[in-house]
């Protein structure tokens, strides 16, 4: 018997649970009945665009639509900016049309005179002798007695430059709805969201601001499935509200998604992270101190400050700075695990190179300093590090730095390690058991494609000793019960332990109807194998048709919640990447062999799709490494790749093979389920960094590691 | 997209007499990939597009050994590459085409298209027009010019010449035709490619009313010939830089020669230096070498694209290995 009524079954006993289960909407999407925002399409349904400025930074000195409000086929014309507004990146959204084609609202944004004064700008920080007023010193720190540990004359000591670049989230789905404003005053929104029971709330308040009178409670919202978001779809966003507002001035369904270019000028970038590190440390690979000098951009936003010395966070004698750079390149918002990949750029290579000045193996070098981790993930570093090592075979392809193979092609080993939260969300789920057996599941989270419906599905079966195809579930929507947005890789803890929970109490309801008819007391029935039995004698069973049969015309419902009684998950987990790789010294071309993870997330329901969030996040990982940027054009203000040409991300034939490794087991299991959608994509870059130096014998200080950058890291002293 | 008028005329006489006499009035329409997208981008904006989709006769691929390779102007990339016969004669060109990374575009995207698609320069695709103007002043000299010109650069154009086939198909000796209102003409393609001095004008040897209808590529028996490109992704991405090579051997050493760079010069850039490092050498790690620096030694530049230069030298070093290695 478990100790406490709701947990998790003990190991040997799960049944369902950590299998390798196929998710249960693949077949819809991969046959292409899956319904995405884009493909809602009402009759009379209006489309919306925006003309956006095109300039930097700028003030809108006139406008004239009247043009374009003459135009056939244009149902409404939204002044999104006044006249006086200052604009501070170019894409930034002016005045919206809506009309009865893509292509009148094409021709309508075109009748549109706006005339601005361009005032100065800054689009590019890397060079912070360029940012001028620009860099705001935001942050020092300081512990211990920095200046000390690195005077020691017996510490030694690297120092290096090392950074991120401004990435976007290039979501293959563009942000967006539609929204349609009925004549009973009700809004339904079809959003590309990953926050659905949150944004009603959030449309109503956007719309209040506008003098748009509506209740938070006549909002519907609905996403079932969604093209990424990756941390920039929390928000309904100004378009969201826009598209409101054209449906309910034009009568009309009115659909606004982003165009590709719109998407990414101003629809989310990760901030980048640049600086100078130090470490030292003591000849037998103790660190003894820790000094940076941090800059980055998120816009005229925050830049976030990436948590360094990353993961061995206990590092003594630290001195840090930081200086956020206010840039006019477009908001920045949460990139998948925030701030974290370009903290352990920063950290992981720093500490590599470390390793290398006291000639000593990486891996050892963080086995060595483990106890500045975090005590909860030590012993657990300690196992990932030694499983990605077999995996990635270390011993054979690891060399001290600069392959010496003769010719052009080198080969190079690299590592990093990182951890993140991932405890739940908070989650209201309603369970429903009907007479004729049939199970529904409701709850307003979303499924981004990590396969939520899936856990769901395995959870409740599991707990009903169901298949998991004799559930339904439910979930997208704002009218059911409220759960949490998905992000901070926190809905499989939250909605596995709602449904957890709620399907414990609908059973225990439904054996209180069974038990007379077997002739037990309800707390001696099990349900398993499609059966409601006395426990450990199917001798004495019914059937689950026959059991759900005895309620007559009742049909059973249970809420299940949380956070709530008993344990069922946790925070805090840890990681292990190995990045193996070619470099072509000729060409500066990077090639990756593999990508060996091995991570942790407590108790995984679904093995398929846990390891499959691995695989993308490594195929993440490698494309911010190798491929992406957000080009600004310091002339004239503007992205120069607004397109899937020159932002370029990886394809198949670029990511090589991946390795992935999950943990599970005593010392995991039972620490219940934690989250692991942004976890695995935050070593792939500080990994794939130490390969290639690992390879040519020279750091190539940024991400990404372009031809161009290799072979100027050669050209400065390597093995070309 | 700015609406035109659309015309899919049956015969090539017809579609010549609907094209206009200047540039921007009236597009020509093959597989779409390319003109498309700039028309969505407002890149161009022509009154009337004139679709040659009925125009069967300049869709066939033929061959014979006497009179060579006739390719219509209409044969996708598909059609190219799946021919036995160019297969077996022309190894270079499948390789060429084959540097085109995506089904789609190889399925819709014509010869024609590819040799006539317009540059990719990003602040052109921008709208700041073919020659990247702002303000009175060219924008890619102090730019973002990482994907530009390193030769042929002195303005005012700076864009490389995007077509993946005509380096191979200008090392092959083929030739242009075209149709226009006073009949047919024939082009060098070599002389096909030209640098515009204005915006208003075009990067080919083409009025705006006339159609190009085939390219003709003598046979070359025995010569050994391949295409390098250095491309930073296995998946659909420009080449930084690339080689055609085609080398007419004498046992072992080279007779004749013909190298021409890709996608580092606004036209395809025949390389005399290259050719004269092999005319006349046996072929090897060194030659093949000197002729890649050969290649890049007159390269100039620009403030970010230093490293094409290397690039360069290394693509024509690989192209000369493998057209020995190769056979025709
Ligand atoms: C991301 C991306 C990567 C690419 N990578 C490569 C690459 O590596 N190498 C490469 O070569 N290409 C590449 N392409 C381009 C692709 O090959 C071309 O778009 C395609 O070949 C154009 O053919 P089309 O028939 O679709 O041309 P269209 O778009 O129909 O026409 C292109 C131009 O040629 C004119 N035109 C077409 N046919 C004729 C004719 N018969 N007579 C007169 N004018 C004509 C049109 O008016 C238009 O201006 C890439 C494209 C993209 C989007």
């Amino acid at each position: 018997m478990p100790k406490c009524k709701y947990d998790w079954p003990e190991a040997g006993d799960r049944g369902l649970i950590g299998e390798s289960i196929d998710r249960v909407d693949g077949a819809v999407k991969s046959s292409g009945r899956a319904r995405y925002s884009y493909d809602v399409h009402p009759s009379g349904m209006l489309y919306a665009r925006m003309l956006t400025c095109p300039y930097a930074h700028a003030k809108i000195t006139s406008m004239d639509t009247s043009a374009a409000e003459k135009l056939p086929g244009v149902k409404a014309v939204l002044v999104i900016q006044p006249v006086g507004s200052e604009i501070q990146w170019a894409g930034d959204e002016i005045v919206a049309v809506a009309t009865t084609s893509e292509a009148a609202a094409d021709d309508a944004l075109r009748l549109i005179k706006v005339e601005y004064d361009q005032l100065p700008f800054l689009v590019n920080e890397e060079d912070l002798s360029k940012a001028g007023d620009r860099a705001k010193p935001s942050a020092e720190q300081k512990s211990g007695d920095p200046d000390t540990a690195f005077k020691d004359p017996d510490a030694v000591i690297s120092e290096g430059y090392y950074g991120a670049q401004v990435i976007t989230h290039c979501c293959l789905e563009t942000h967006g709805s539609m929204a349609d404003w009925r004549p009973d005053g009700k809004l339904k929104t079809w959003s590309s969201t990953q926050s659905v029971s949150d944004l009603p709330g959030q449309i109503g308040e956007g719309l209040r601001l506008q003098k748009v009178d509506i209740q938070n409670s006549d909002i519907e919202t609905v996403c079932q499935y969604i093209g990424g978001g990756f941390g920039s779809k929390f928000s309904p966003d100004r378009w969201g509200i826009v598209v409101a507002q054209l449906s309910k001035q034009t009568g009309k369904p009115v659909r606004l998604m982003l165009e590709r270019d719109q998407d990414l000028e101003v629809a989310g970038a990760r901030p980048s992270y640049y600086g100078k590190v130090r470490v030292a440390g003591k000849k037998d690979g103790t660190i003894t101190g820790w000094d940076s000098d941090t800059w980055g951009t998120g816009g005229m936003g925050p830049s976030g400050n990436p948590p360094v010395p990353y993961v061995l966070e206990g590092i003594p004698n630290q001195l840090k700075k930081h200086t956020r750079v206010n840039t006019n390149i477009g908001p920045s918002r949460a990139w998948r695990a925030p701030n974290h990949p370009q903290a352990a750029i920063l950290t992981m290579c720093a500490l590599d190179d470390l390793a290398d000045k006291l000639g000593m193996d990486p891996i050892e070098l963080l086995k060595k300093n483990i106890d500045f981790a975090p005590e909860i993930l030590r012993q657990a570093y300690v196992e990932e590090l030694d499983k990605a090592a077999e995996l990635a075979e270390w011993k054979k392809y690891w060399h001290p730095r600069g392959d010496k193979t003769p010719g052009h092609l080198k080969r190079g080993l690299g590592v990093s390690i990182h951890t993140w939260g991932g405890r739940g969300h908070a989650s209201t789920c309603l369970i429903a058991i009907h007479p004729d057996g049939s199970v529904d599941v409701k709850l307003g989270s979303q499924d981004l494609g990590t396969g939520t419906r899936t856990v769901i599905a395995i959870t409740v079966a599991q707990t009903l000793g169901l298949p998991v195809d004799g559930v339904n579930v439910m979930i997208g929507d704002s009218a059911y019960p409220k759960s949490g947005a998905s992000g901070g890789s926190t809905t499989v803890g939250g909605v596995s332990g709602s449904t957890r929970r709620g399907a414990i109490d609908a059973r225990d309801q439904l054996f209180a109807v069974v038990a007379p008819a077997l002739g037990v007391e309800p707390t001696q029935l099990e349900s398993v194998n499609g059966r409601i039995q006395v426990t450990g004698d199917p001798s004495k069973s019914l059937s689950w048709k026959q059991a759900c049969a005895k309620l007559g015309v009742k049909t059973i419902e249970a809420q299940g919640k949380n956070p709530g009684q008993c344990k069922l998950g946790d925070s805090g987990v840890g990681g292990a990447q190995i990045a193996d790789v070619t470099v072509d010294t000729e060409t500066g071309l990077v090639k990756i062999n593999r990508m060996v993870a091995a991570q942790d997330c407590g108790l995984i329901i679904d093995m398929k799709t846990a390891e499959s969030q691995v695989y993308g996040a490594l195929t993440m990982g490698v494309t911010y490494s190798l491929f992406e940027e957000k080009v600004m054009d310091d002339q004239t203000g503007i992205m120069l790749n607004p397109n899937m040409e020159f932002y370029k991300l990886a394809g198949i034939g670029d990511i090589g093979e991946l390795v992935v490794h999950m943990m599970t087991g005593p010392g995991y299991d039972e620490r219940g389920v934690i989250g692991l959608g942004e976890p695995p994509v935050i070593s792939p870059g500080a990994a794939i960094c130490n390969a290639v130096t690992n390879a040519i014998g020279v750091r190539v200080p940024t991400i990404p590691i372009t031809p161009e950058k290799v072979l100027a890291a050669l050209a400065k002293g390597g093995m070309a | 997209m700015q609406a035109f008028e659309y015309a899919a005329p049956k015969t090539l006489h017809e579609a010549v007499g609907l094209l206009g006499s200047s540039w921007g009035e009236t597009e020509i329409l093959a597989g779409g990939t390319d003109l498309v997208s700039a028309m969505k981008d407002q890149i161009t904006t022509p009154k009337r597009v004139v679709s040659l989709k009925h125009l069967a006769e300049l869709r066939r691929v033929e061959f014979s050994p006497s009179s060579g390779l006739r390719i219509g102007a209409l044969a996708t990339i598909h059609e190219l590459l799946d021919s036995k016969e160019v297969q077996e004669n022309y190894p270079g060109l499948i390789q060429a085409a084959d540097g085109i990374r995506s089904e789609q575009l190889r399925a819709m995207g014509t010869v024609g298209g590819e040799l006539l698609q317009r540059p990719r320069c990003w602040y052109y695709r921008s709208g700041f027009g073919l020659l990247a103007e702002y303000k009175g002043k060219p924008l890619v000299p102090d730019g973002d010019n990482r994907y530009h010109a390193i030769f042929g650069n002195s303005g005012p154009a700076y864009f490389v010449s995007p077509s993946s086939l005509a380096p191979m198909l200008i090392c092959l000796q083929a030739k242009a035709r075209l149709h226009g209102p006073s009949g047919s003409r024939e082009v060098e393609l070599s002389k096909f490619f030209v640098t515009p001095t204005s915006a208003n004008e075009r990067e080919h040897d083409i009025k705006p009313n006339e159609i190009l209808t085939e390219i003709v590529v003598p046979h070359h028996p025995g010569v050994h010939m391949a295409v390098y490109e250095v491309r930073q992704k296995e998946a659909l991405d420009w080449p930084l830089a690339a080689a055609a090579v085609a080398l007419h051997m004498s046992g072992n050493s080279v007779s004749k020669s013909a190298v021409v760079l890709g996608h580092v010069a606004p036209v395809p850039w025949p390389s005399p230096e290259a050719e004269e490092a092999l005319n006349g050498k046996e072929v090897s790690e060194e030659t093949a070498e000197a002729a890649g620096k050969a290649a890049a030694s007159k390269a100039t530049p620009l403030s970010k694209n230093g490293y094409k230069v290397q690039l360069t030298s290394v693509a024509v070093k690989r192209a000369v290995l493998a057209a020995a290695k190769g056979g025709a």
